[in-house]
Parts: C-alpha cells; sequence; structure tokens
C-alpha cells in the first residue's frame, strides 16, 4: 500500500525533472527580454514600410523589360548591362564615388580637427562654433542649395568637380563633428597629459593615443559624409553641367525627363552598396578587442 | 643601492650630469589665474638630487598647480624654474624629460601593458631589442612580469598604478612626479605601494615630487616634506621637523593630533599665563624659531602630555594644566584619553599606558608635560 502510493510520486517527482531542465531556459529568455507581441507586431509593419519600397526595386531591376514592371516576368541582367555599358550612368557613378570620396576625406579632417579643437574648449564661444558647423544639417535642402548655386556662379566653379566636392564636404561635415564629438566623451583628456610627460610631442600624441581612440568615431563620421554625398541630389541638380553630372542626378534625370528603367538597376545598386557601407562599423565593432 | 637600477644603462636618453637625479630650483613661482589669490604665490624651494620630496596640503593650497608647474603643463605667472641649474621655464611639457604619475593611472586603454611600459622608450626612438630589454627589466622591478599582453582593464587598480610607475620610470627621467598617485586605492593597497614607491625610490636613486594630502603618506615616504597653505609654503623640513617644530598652528594642526593652547596675553620674558598658571616658555626649553612676540599659542603633542593625580605629583619645573576626563579609549597598544582642558574646557587628547586602567570619565586630574616638548607657534 505504502509503496503504491510512493511510486506515482516519485515517477511524477521523475517526471519533474525531466521537464524541468527545458522549463528554465523558457523562463530566463523571457524574463531577459520582455518584448511583448504587439510590440514586436508593430516593429514588423513598421520595419516593413521602411524597407519595401526599396525591396521592391531590386526584383525590378532584373527583369530586363524596356519599362517597369512589378512582379518582373523574366530574369534578366539587361538593365545592369546598360548601367555599366551606357557611359551616361556609369560615368555619372565615377563622378559620384569621386566627389563622395574627396568630400568625405575633406570632411572627415576638418570634421574631426573641429571636434577635437572645440572638445578642448569650454565656454560661449566654443558652443556658438558648434552650432555654427552644425548649421546646414537643419538648413533646408532648397535653402541650402540656392545659396551655394549663387556664390558658385560669382566664383565661376558651378559644374566643376571643385565646386561639387566643396559644396558635398560642407553638409558632410557635420556628420564628422557629431560621431567624433561623441567619440571623444569616452575620451580621458588625462591622456594627452600622460603622452606629453612620456615625451611624446603633441602630433605623435594625436596620431598615437588620440587616433586610436576614436578612430571608430571618425570612420563612421567619414562614412556618413562619403553616403550623404553620395546620395545628396538637390545641390548636385543646380550645379551640374552638361559635362558633369552625379548619379543622383542622372537618376532624377532618368524617371523624369527619359522614363529610363535602368533606374532600377541603379537604385538596386545604391541601396546595397550603402547598405553594406553603413553596416562596415558594426561589423569593426565587433573585431576590436575589449577597450 | 642595488644594482639593478635601470639608470646605469640610460645613456641614451638625455639625463642630467648628476647620475643619481636632478636638482630642481623653484624661485618665486608664482601662478595667478587673475583670481582674489594667487594659486601659486611666491614659492622659492630647492629639491635636491636624488631627494623625496612631499608636497602636502589641504584642497586648493597649491600644491599640485606647483607640481604642473614643474611638468610644464601650467605656465608661470612669474619667477623661474630650473633643473640643475638650466632654466626650463619655456620648454615644453614633452622636453622636460619627467616621469609623471597620475591619480587616475593614465594608462592607454589601447595598449598592452608592454606596449604602455615601450611608449616613452619608443618616443625616444630607442632600439627595438633595447626597449625589450628594458621593459622586462622594469616590469621585473615592479614585480609585473608575465603581465605584458594584459590590457589595462584587465588588471586591477594596483597593477595599473604600478604599470604607469613602470612606463614613468623606464626611460630614466631627471624627476618623478606623483600626483596623488595612492589616492584611488584602498587602505592595504595603499601601504603596499608605497612600500613599492619607497623601493624604487632608493632603488633608482632619482629625485622624487610627491602631491598628496594624506599627512601619514607624506611623513611615511617623504625625505622632507613642503607644508602647502593657500598657493605658498608654510614650512619646508623632514617629516620629524614639521611634527617635532612646527612653526605656526597651520602645520602643527596638519601633522598629526595636538593639544592647542591658544594665549590670550603675550609672552613675558619666560613666562606666560594660561588658565590662572605660570607656565615656562624659556627659549632654552622650547627650541623655537618664532619669537614670542608672535607666538599666539602652545602646542603639546598627545604622547608628551603626562596625567597625574594632583598637583603635587607634577614634577617641577613642569607646566601643567588641571583636566577633565571625557572619555577613555582602548586602542590597543595604548588608550587615547579625551580631555577638557582648563576652566575653558579646551578639547584635548592624552596617551596612556594600554594597562592603565585607573581612568574613567569625570576624573579630574593634572595634565603636565615637559617645556622642552612645547613648541610655541604663531598663527
Amino acid at each position: 500500500m505504502t509503496a503504491t502510493t510512493t511510486r506515482p510520486a516519485s515517477s511524477d517527482s521523475v517526471a519533474d525533472a525531466t521537464a524541468a531542465p527545458s522549463r528554465p531556459p523558457h523562463r530566463r529568455r523571457r524574463s531577459a527580454d520582455p518584448v511583448p507581441w504587439w510590440l514586436i507586431a508593430i516593429g514588423v509593419v513598421v520595419a516593413g514600410y521602411f524597407v519595401l519600397p526599396t525591396v521592391i526595386v531590386i526584383p525590378m531591376s532584373f527583369g530586363g523589360s524596356s519599362s517597369f514592371q512589378f512582379p518582373p516576368k523574366e530574369f534578366s541582367l539587361a538593365l545592369y548591362e546598360r548601367f555599366f555599358t551606357d557611359p551616361k550612368w556609369i560615368g555619372s557613378l565615377g563622378n559620384s564615388l569621386l566627389v563622395a570620396v574627396l568630400a568625405a576625406l575633406i570632411a572627415t579632417v576638418f570634421g574631426t580637427a573641429a571636434a577635437v579643437g572645440l572638445n578642448a574648449l569650454t565656454g560661449r564661444l566654443a558652443r556658438a562654433m558648434r552650432t555654427l558647423l552644425m548649421i546646414s544639417m537643419v538648413t533646408p535642402a532648397i535653402v541650402l542649395a540656392v545659396a551655394v548655386y549663387i556664390s558658385f556662379l560669382q566664383w565661376r566653379i558651378t559644374g566643376t568637380l571643385g565646386g561639387y566636392v566643396l559644396a558635398h564636404a560642407t553638409i558632410g561635415l557635420p556628420f564628422v563633428l557629431v560621431a567624433v564629438t561623441s567619440a571623444l566623451g569616452g575620451f580621458d583628456r588625462r591622456l594627452l597629459r600622460a603622452s606629453a610627460s612620456l615625451g611624446a610631442t603633441p602630433l605623435h600624441t594625436f596620431l598615437r593615443v588620440t587616433m586610436p581612440l576614436i578612430g571608430r568615431g571618425v570612420v563612421t563620421g567619414a562614412l556618413f559624409a562619403f553616403v550623404t554625398s553620395l546620395d545628396e541630389v538637390v545641390i548636385a541638380l543646380f550645379l551640374r553641367s552638361p559635362t558633369f553630372q552625379t548619379l543622383p542626378v542622372q537618376m532624377y534625370t532618368a524617371v523624369t525627363v527619359e522614363v529610363d528603367p535602368t533606374i532600377a538597376a541603379a537604385s538596386s545598386l545604391v541601396v546595397v552598396s550603402v547598405t553594406i557601407l553603413l553596416l562596415i562599423p558594426q561589423l569593426v565593432r565587433r573585431k576590436t578587442p575589449r577597450s | 643601492m642595488t644594482t639593478t637600477a635601470p639608470s646605469e644603462t640610460g645613456d641614451a636618453t638625455t639625463t642630467s650630469a648628476s647620475p643619481r637625479g636632478t636638482q630642481i630650483r623653484l624661485d618665486g613661482v608664482t601662478k595667478d589665474y587673475g583670481l582674489s589669490i594667487p594659486a601659486v604665490d611666491r614659492v622659492t624651494l630647492s629639491i635636491e638630487p636624488g631627494e623625496f620630496m612631499t608636497f602636502l596640503g589641504p584642497s586648493g593650497s597649491g600644491k599640485t598647480t606647483t607640481l604642473n608647474l614643474i611638468a610644464g603643463f601650467e605656465t608661470l605667472s612669474a619667477g623661474s624654474i630650473a633643473f640643475d641649474r638650466r632654466d626650463v621655464g619655456g620648454l615644453p611639457p614633452h622636453r622636460r624629460n619627467l616621469g609623471m604619475l597620475f591619480q587616475n593611472y593614465a594608462l592607454f586603454p589601447h595598449m598592452t601593458v608592454a606596449q604602455n611600459v615601450a611608449y616613452p622608450l619608443r618616443e625616444r626612438r630607442v632600439s627595438k631589442s633595447e626597449i625589450t630589454r628594458r621593459v622586462g627589466d622594469v616590469l621585473e622591478l615592479v614585480q609585473l612580469t608575465g603581465r605584458d599582453n594584459h590590457y589595462p582593464s584587465q588588471l586591477s587598480g594596483g597593477q595599473q598604478q604600478r604599470v604607469a610607475l613602470a612606463r614613468a620610470i623606464v626611460f630614466d627621467p631627471s624627476a618623478l612626479l606623483l600626483d596623488e598617485p595612492l589616492g584611488a586605492l584602498d587602505r592595504n593597497l595603499r601601504a603596499a605601494l608605497q612600500a613599492e614607491i619607497r623601493r624604487i625610490h632608493r632603488e633608482v636613486g632619482s629625485t622624487f615630487v610627491f602631491v598628496t594630502h594624506d599627512q601619514e603618506e607624506a611623513m611615511n615616504l617623504s625625505d622632507r616634506i613642503a607644508l602647502f597653505r593657500d598657493g605658498r609654503i608654510e614650512q619646508v623640513g623632514t617629516p620629524e621637523q614639521l611634527y617635532r617644530h612646527p612653526d605656526t598652528l597651520f602645520a602643527a594642526r596638519f601633522l598629526g593630533d595636538s593639544n592647542v593652547f591658544e594665549l590670550d596675553e603675550r609672552v613675558v620674558g619666560d613666562r606666560v599665563g594660561w588658565d590662572g598658571r605660570a607656565w615656562s616658555v624659556a627659549p632654552s626649553t622650547t627650541s623655537t624659531a618664532v619669537s614670542g612676540e608672535s607666538a599666539t599659542a602652545i602646542v603639546v603633542r598627545p604622547e608628551d602630555l603626562t596625567i597625574a593625580a594632583s598637583d603635587a605629583d607634577v614634577p617641577t619645573g613642569a607646566n601643567a594644566v588641571s583636566a577633565v576626563v571625557r572619555d577613555v579609549e582602548f586602542m590597543g597598544a595604548y588608550r587615547a584619553v579625551t580631555l577638557g582642558l582648563g576652566a575653558a574646557d579646551v578639547t584635548g587628547t592624552a596617551r596612556l599606558d594600554a594597562l592603565d586602567a585607573r581612568l574613567g570619565p569625570g576624573d579630574r586630574v593634572v595634565a603636565w608635560w615637559s617645556p622642552a616638548r612645547q613648541r610655541l607657534v604663531a598663527a
């Protein structure tokens, strides 16, 4: 009698014991990450709303027909072939890359210098300077474009590589300033004194101590400046000339004037490459050892 | 001195003419930020080669600013600083060849221990093999061998400060400046690192300038202490001189405990009155730098105060004061007696033998001391 009552109890406890290992991980996962289902649902809808239009363009680019079609009826690389062979397209891509690289370079050098310099200063003047440098971020693009156009006309640099680079460096600089300033937030300025006491000149200190510690911010800023230049269209429209135009301007012309489906291939290329570029800082962060 | 001191091999760097440390001379050194009083006010001091000099003082007394002036992080408003008679006023910090230790260690977080220590040698273009050898030697000196490839974040606070110490001495600096280097460490580690710093000072033999607000630390480590107050040096001397012979009430109060008898009346001749008693203040018994005119108080250290049951037990020639026992605390090695001194009931302390359990709160006693043990101090 006693044996029969104890046996079910023990088998129960065995069942509990076997169930137990699978249960705690579930509970732990839920308690550590308490995201309600409806929030996930909203997140998915919003993300879909943002991403879908850009994703739809990718299948369209393989459509291969002479007009826009979704879903595509066939698979073809014709649009890509046209993109890479037509001098109008490939030439403007080359121009865009050249402008973006040079503009990002200038924006990075000056933006980093400004961030490091302003970080060492306190007071009203430094704050005013910072605001001044950020102003192109909040100015409507068209206002900026008109201002650039009018002054560049006087300087006779519209439609030139130098003009594009200068204008794009200006709008890229705030991104570098923000990224480097935030990187400097975690930078201990006492390291500068330590480095000086160890015999390093200010330049060596900058190269061997400051730069390695804020490098991630500099790279992030440079990427943003590059991408900003790459997809900037308003100023570029004002500055374009028959001999020099950038990819966004060519794309704009393609939809408004020519109705050229090659734009699907161009857009896909831009979307994919920009996404990869912006993922680089994330991947770099993974690789660096503990800081 | 042992032979492990790295200074033997330090010929590659521009060290001073004297083999063991540099003389640092401050002459009328002033730093004025335009506030009501200068941060550092006409400080004149000679720090001798190989000396362990401590700048002691409360926060805001100018000790750290003076150190930063020596390091070159601040520019002089007036006066001059010379290393081995060579004026360094116009020299930027990176050309002064000084090692420096900071309170927060200031290690480069992106470099390993070995890279941190090699940093000053690389700046001086020392050859690779020489760097490897000297980094190994100095890590052995600070007992951190085998940690070469660790990052600072993987080390404890004490270990990090030892890396910083290694980095600051590996290039045979003219002098080592230490800016409250033990401030961030807990008590036990502090004691261990104090011993370490003292040992390394002995072995390296370089000039050390140490800044602290901790009087115990100052007394344990220093050859001499410069006591700072409101941007000026209040008194300079060996720890014993400062403890035994303070010139001012500030100095007496800053270093160690003291019983302070503030004088209401002028010292006349060899005598002064306090609480209705006449005390001997003959120069022969007080050996003071403070004249009777400027003396505003008499200071007696707790260990110099003896407690007697009544005036009959006080030896002739001793200065005495009636007192009430307020409290007796057993401290292990001794008993600390808190007293109310005289009619004014001035708080004082004395030390009793640990085994002497006769006294209790409320007891009326007489406290006395030999006049040779007292000090006349100025304000």
